[in-house]
């Protein structure tokens, strides 16, 4: 202990200077965003998360692509699997760091400053509303590292497909980041968090159809794929993405047929829709939870 | 969350208890950590909470700052009752919490700019009042360093340093030198002396070192949930009224015997040490070698301390007090869920 502590300054602390504004809606989007840029501030630093969450994409498009392209040349002619995987690859990609994001808040819990928010006096609805969106916005920026590999596996660099996928990406990362939310608000500790995305994430994306045309699956298997929200975004996304690929229309109508309810056409404008009530939704109920816990 | 809009003028008359508490009681399950206390605390005082580990501070505390409801009584935080105006008690009181609570991933500047966007603090004074905090607690040169690099006493000062940020009207410090070791210890509390002399600040604080409640303008001792009493340390040291006198002697078991027979003390013995209690020491000791009959060694004449008072109340020293409370504790840090 050779290092003496610094004697307190002879600065005087003027109390009268400092005034703590009235509250209000001002103050609720003060607080999201400030919790929001925190969210950016420690993806940035994170170097090490941004290239992991590269790692998986790039393997999936480019060995497990490259390896199924030779088993399935043929149900898809004229379109490489690779180009067929980008898209569902994208949006899976994005599922998992939005839901990891946005259970940072269990770490938060754990090192303390979950309490630091908790106490502080502004809503915790605009707590939990700042880490969605700034989770989705995380994810979203994922989102983008993902898209630079478009070129690659010859997806153009279309400014309105680039533009149309990102606004998709931010939806379907806000709901899942909503849903994240409302598993850790329950989570106490670490280890039963790891646990819970192993049982979520992958049937998620599994079910979503982002690897697999949805057409031609057994009957129970396209019950559970119709059944999962992510399938809702995930096509949009791939509808996005063929509108603007070369290749033969027969094959992409083929491999990316409409979701349908019953033999109804379920449009894009509604699929997206459906992700966002279904993300507000369960948002609400988060902040309920986190309301009641003391 | 029962909210009240915040209008109006929101500071309360200056006049009146920083807190006011009234029965207040907290019970988890079937165990109740807080039994219905009771107990004022004067503006600009400083209050401490002294007891072993498990005593119920911690949740008083809790229920102060609005993160744990009572489950019976009422109080009253800066002027605001902690169950029906909890924004406004959040908005009037600082925190240091037992346990870290900062983003160690952040610089301490970025630390407590979140700190005054979450606070609403005037953007035009929070850069001058940063540096005010930070030269106080002479952390200002290390602003833009991550929080991960700092050393224990470094991250508690900067707690200290952000539960001062929007300044509140009653700062609690749990435990706020737990942990850390005696030179860094004592730096905190040359903060905390200093904050006192020169702000107008109600301070709340626990700790279960006793010579750190010294430092307090009142204390209230705090065992098993209740408050078992509350004073000035002088007032509660002179209340023990004995001093304590220790003695090495060529025989101990003759001199406790002596001490029996002819003074009618009962001694007791440790760590080759004869003990016994008596008002006004100093003038028993020339009886003491004068009657004993037992050759004396060594003697020693010690004024009651916070511990002696702690004992002649509970009849347990806080040692004792906290070894038989480690189960419970290691019960609620396991079953604790609030969120470290
Ligand atoms: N969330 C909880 N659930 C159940 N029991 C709890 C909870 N929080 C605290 N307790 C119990 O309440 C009692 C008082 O705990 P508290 O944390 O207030 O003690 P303390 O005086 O602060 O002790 P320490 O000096 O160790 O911090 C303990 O026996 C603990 O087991
Ligand atoms: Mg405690």
């Amino acid at each position: 202990m050779t290092t003496t502590e610094p004697r307190p300054s002879t600065a005087t602390l003027d109390v009268a200077s400092v005034r703590v504004t009235e509250g209000g809606i001002a103050q609720d989007i003060r607080a999201i965003k400030v919790v929001m840029a925190r969210e950016l501030i420690r993806f940035r630093q994170d170097k090490i998360r941004i290239a992991s969450a590269l790692v998986q994409p790039v393997l999936f498009i480019f060995v497990l692509g490259t390896a199924l392209s030779s088993v399935t040349g043929r149900s898809m002619p004229g379109l490489s699997f690779r180009t067929f995987m980008f898209p569902g690859v994208l949006a899976t990609s994005v599922l998992f760091t939005a839901v990891f994001s946005a259970m940072s808040i269990v770490w938060d819990r754990e090192f303390g400053f979950l309490r630091e928010m908790l106490v502080a006096p502004v809503r915790r609805g605009s707590i939990l509303v700042g880490k969605a969106l700034g989770g989705a916005l995380v994810a979203t920026l994922q989102g983008v590292l993902v898209l630079l590999l478009a070129g690659f596996v010859g997806v153009p660099y279309n400014p309105v497909m680039i533009l149309t996928l990102l606004v998709e990406i931010f939806l379907l990362s806000f709901t899942l980041c909503a849903m994240g939310l409302l598993i850790a608000a329950r989570i106490q500790q670490m280890q039963t968090l790891m646990g819970i995305m192993q049982m979520i994430l992958l049937p998620l994306s599994f079910l979503s159809g982002a690897l697999y045309p949805v057409n031609n699956l057994p009957a129970w298997l396209h019950t559970l794929v119709m059944l999962n929200p992510v399938t809702y975004a995930v096509h949009p996304v791939r509808t996005a993405v063929f509108a603007h690929l070369d290749a033969p229309a027969a094959t992409l109508a083929n491999i990316n047929p409409p979701l349908t309810w019953m033999g109804w056409h379920v449009p894009t404008l509604l699929q997206l829709a459906l992700v966002v009530v279904l993300g507000l939704a369960m948002l609400a109920v988060a902040i309920r939870q986190f309301n009641k816990a003391e | 969350m029962t909210a009240p809009t915040i209008s109006g003028d929101i500071a309360p008359p200056d006049q009146g208890p920083a807190v006011v508490v009234e029965g207040l009681a907290k019970r988890y399950g079937d165990f109740e950590a807080v039994k219905g206390i009771d107990f004022e605390v004067g503006a600009g005082e400083t209050f401490g909470f002294l007891g072993p580990n498990g005593a119920g501070k911690s949740t008083t505390i809790k229920m102060l700052c609005t993160l744990a409801k009572p489950t019976g009584g009422r109080a009253r935080v800066a002027g605001f009752d902690v169950v029906a105006q909890r924004q406004l008690v959040r908005r009037n009181i600082g925190l240091v919490f037992q346990d870290p609570t900062l983003d160690t991933y952040l610089t301490a500047a970025q630390n407590l700019q979140f700190h005054a966007d979450l606070y609403d603090m005037d953007r035009a004074t929070v850069g001058s009042r940063m540096e005010q905090v930070l030269q106080m607690v002479g952390l200002w040169d290390r602003k833009d360093q991550q929080v991960a690099t700092f050393s224990g006493g470094m991250k508690r000062r900067l707690e200290i340093a952000r539960g001062l940020m929007h300044s509140p009207r009653v700062l609690f410090l749990d435990e706020p030198t737990v942990g850390l070791d005696p030179q860094t210890r004592a730096s905190i509390w040359s903060y905390i002396d200093e904050l006192r002399e020169r702000q107008n600040i109600t301070i709340f604080l626990t700790t279960h070192y006793m010579d750190e409640a010294e430092h307090c303008d009142r204390i209230a001792i705090m065992d098993q949930g209740e408050i078992r009493v509350l004073d000035t340390p002088e007032a509660l040291k002179a209340g023990v009224g004995t001093d304590r006198i220790q003695i090495t002697t060529a025989d101990d078991d003759a001199a406790v015997a002596a001490l029996h027979s002819v003074f009618e003390m009962e001694a007791t013995r440790s760590e080759g040490k004869v003990t016994i209690n008596v008002a006004e020491g100093e003038r028993f000791v020339p009886r003491l070698f004068a009657e004993l009959g037992v050759p004396i060694h060594s003697v020693s004449v010690a004024r009651p301390t916070l511990d002696d008072v702690f004992m002649s109340i509970t009849g347990r020293t806080i040692r004792d007090a906290e070894a038989s409370a480690g189960d419970r504790l290691r019960a609620a840090t396991v079953g604790f869920r609030g969120g470290r």
